[in-house]
């Protein structure tokens, strides 16, 4: 036992010596989250919209009062013709339209049915779909506010409510992202780099010919990396609890316990790929290609899974990340419970398990 | 029975298209200073690596301190000291936490071993808190040297330990090498140096993965059988040239500021013969006088001629 703690002491000294490596380990955590968090935020504010009003009623004053109140939205009341708009969307200089027809109030009270052209410049898609996410918000809203007030007759509105994020904060969907990438890259890349550091110094070879377990080595490899883990996690998530606003909504014992299983997963990802390199440079690389691309592209985090085609989903389920993303949008957003995540929580248990086992069968006790 | 036994071993590598090490075959007394000596490339390392248990031999069997390389390997482990021919220290590391950690790994500590260190830690205490890889060249193979032996091990192997090392510290670590011997610890050591080979108490010389031949460096040296001359003159690659053409020369090798020459018939009258020839050749300030064989010599003797 004091042959480990003094291996765990070491790995320490290896972390603490390396500016650069600390640097790394500590600063990119708190750098993602304030660049994701703050700059690179997909909300949109101050767009630059044109409303059409051809109606000039009390509806449609009503439905651009409440447009003209929220922040997104820059407006500018001007009666454009179709092509004029077309030639506004051409130069750029707005983002979208919203067209009332004449006679939109009668309509809605004789009818009971009105018509609003949204027009959206679907270039930019992410914009697109924002804004006239917001646009439909807003008229969703104004139609329950008619129906309560007016007791008109029943009709069907679509609901489109969205869930948990009403105002669709970005910090909602990166905030479990980056968590997800930056443990994976973390774990996965130190270890790696760390065990194959040794084969390459070829301390390795000093440390096999020595009366230390091999797999000792390996488990004390692990301590320092998760305990710096535990420690990004902290600092996430006060960040995002003091500047985003983003407290954890669930149970915080679970929320850690979980993270842990995935910082273990990880660490085991990462000694696999170290018994397979030979080279730091193929360590870093192999990981870098294990996490971040993965974890980017196919845990959901940046684009939706189900959208995605079927051979894209199937591989996305190999993805440790995806199912860490699930389950901290259940628990940090969402305050869901262990019965809704145990599904996910048992995936990463089982991957764990089998990265484990494949690396403790593939692990060298000699050299060649 | 041997501290150090190998029958028959054969290592390749590259699905045996590279034969590292050719049947070798040899023995190490306990309390012996047994040198490998071979320039680079002849197999050194892979037998000390089979010998640590860090290679498996493709065929034959060894034991050191009696335990089977194969079967017994974890009893090797604990016994065995062994510095490999890099640096393997953590350089990041000070000098005194490097060795408070393999003395930890290998379940004891410095104090409990400090007499057999230190003689060669003292050298180094003074730097204890610089880091291992800011140390010189000779310093840190005291080190690695005491690092290795911090858990008195019964048979110590040193892969090619003074390999780039100033003359002064490699003269001290063989000083202390001498010293370990008399502690009765075995040691295996390796050097491409053939001035060092003297120092062991039995040598074996090696090429291409073959013995060319084993035993004390003076039992080496009378078995060269000719008597070697040197020769010197202004212009050393003339001479070399000329002496090759000879018909009076068996071989010619450059040593140092010498030639080392052997004759096909040594008598009065081809050294006459010869000297004479080499005068005609016009040489200047040409001197020729016997001297002894050297490990190198015997080497390049073996090279030429195998066994």
């Amino acid at each position: 036992m004091k042959q480990f703690f003094t291996f765990v002491r070491k790995e320490f000294y290896h972390v603490f010596r390396d500016r650069k490596t600390l640097l790394l380990l500590f600063g990119l955590p708190i750098t993602q989250i304030i660049l994701f968090g703050f700059a690179l935020t997909n909300e949109i504010k101050n767009a630059k919209i044109v409303v059409a009003d051809y109606a000039k009623d009390v509806a449609s004053q009503q439905i651009i009062n409440k447009i003209e109140a929220s922040k997104y939205f820059d407006i500018d009341r001007s009666l454009m013709s179709h092509e004029q708009l077309e030639a506004a969307f051409r130069e750029g200089k707005i983002k979208m339209a919203v067209v009332f027809p004449e006679n939109f109030n009668e309509d809605l009270v004789h009818l009971n049915k009105a018509q609003i052209q949204v027009i959206a410049d679907a270039a930019d898609i992410n914009t697109a779909t924002t804004l006239t996410g917001y646009v439909t918000n807003i008229i969703n809203d104004y139609q329950t506010q008619m129906k309560n007030s007016q007791a008109m007759p029943m009709r069907i509105v679509p609901e489109v409510r969205m869930y948990y994020n009403p105002q669709l904060r970005g910090e909602h969907t990166f905030i479990p992202g980056m968590m997800a990438m930056i443990m994976m890259l973390v774990c996965v890349m130190m270890t790696a780099i760390s065990i194959v550091r040794e084969k390459e110094l070829g301390t390795m070879e000093v440390l096999l010919v020595s009366p230390f377990k091999p797999f000792m080595v390996i488990l004390s490899k692990f301590v320092p990396y998760l305990i710096i883990s535990m420690v990004n996690i902290t600092s996430i998530l006060l960040l995002s609890w003091f500047f985003l606003d983003l407290p954890v909504k669930g149970n915080i014992l679970l929320f850690y316990l979980e993270s842990l299983l995935f910082i273990i997963t990880s660490l085991s990802l990462g000694l696999l790929i170290s018994i397979k390199s030979e080279s730091q440079q193929t360590a870093m690389f192999v990981s870098l290609m294990a996490t971040m691309l993965p974890t980017m592209l196919l845990s959901g985090f940046m684009f939706p899974i189900e959208n995605m085609p079927i051979p894209l989903q199937v591989i996305s389920n190999a993805v440790p990340s995806k199912w860490f993303y699930v389950i901290v949008r259940s628990v940090m957003i969402k305050g869901a419970g262990f019965s809704a995540i145990w599904k996910e929580t048992l995936i990463l248990f089982g991957m764990t398990v089998f990265l484990l086992v494949v690396s403790l069968r593939n692990f060298k006790i000699r050299l060649a | 029975m041997g501290a150090v036994r190998l029958n028959h071993i054969t290592k390749t590598y590259n699905n045996k298209s590279v034969v590292a090490v050719d049947d070798v075959s040899f023995e190490v007394q306990p309390g012996e200073l047994f040198g490998l000596i071979g320039p680079d490339g002849a197999g050194k390392t892979s037998i000390f690596r089979m010998l640590t248990t860090l290679l498996l031999p493709d065929t034959g069997e060894a034991t050191v301190d009696g335990y089977d390389i194969v079967k017994d390997y974890k009893m090797i482990r604990s016994r065995v000291g062994y510095m490999p021919g890099k640096f393997s220290l953590y350089q990041d590391l000070t000098v005194e936490e490097n060795l408070r950690f393999f003395a930890t790994v290998f379940d004891t500590t410095i104090e409990a071993n400090y007499e057999l260190i230190k003689d060669i830690y003292i050298q180094i205490e003074p730097f204890k808190e610089r880091r291992a890889g800011k140390l010189s060249g000779g310093m840190k193979q005291k080190l690695a040297l005491s690092c290795a032996l911090i858990h008195k091990p019964t048979v110590l192997f040193l892969d090619e330990p003074t390999t780039g090392v100033d003359a002064v510290s490699r003269k001290e670590f063989w000083d202390m090498l001498k010293r370990l011997k008399m502690q009765g610890i075995t040691v295996l050591v390796s050097t491409p140096y053939m001035d060092e080979a003297t120092l062991c108490d039995r040598i074996a010389l090696i090429q291409s993965g073959k013995i060319l031949s084993i035993d004390t460096p003076r039992a080496i040296v009378n078995a060269y059988g000719e008597q070697i001359y040197a020769l010197r003159a202004s212009n050393m690659y003339r001479l070399l040239n000329d002496l090759r053409a000879s018909e009076y020369v068996k071989s010619c090798y450059a040593f140092g500021e010498y030639l080392h020459t052997t004759l096909k018939q040594d008598n009065e009258t081809t050294r006459n013969e010869l000297m004479m020839q080499l005068r005609s050749r016009q040489h200047e300030q040409l001197e020729m006088k016997p001297t002894e064989a050297g490990i190198e010599d015997c080497f390049i003797k073996l090279l030429v001629q195998p066994v």
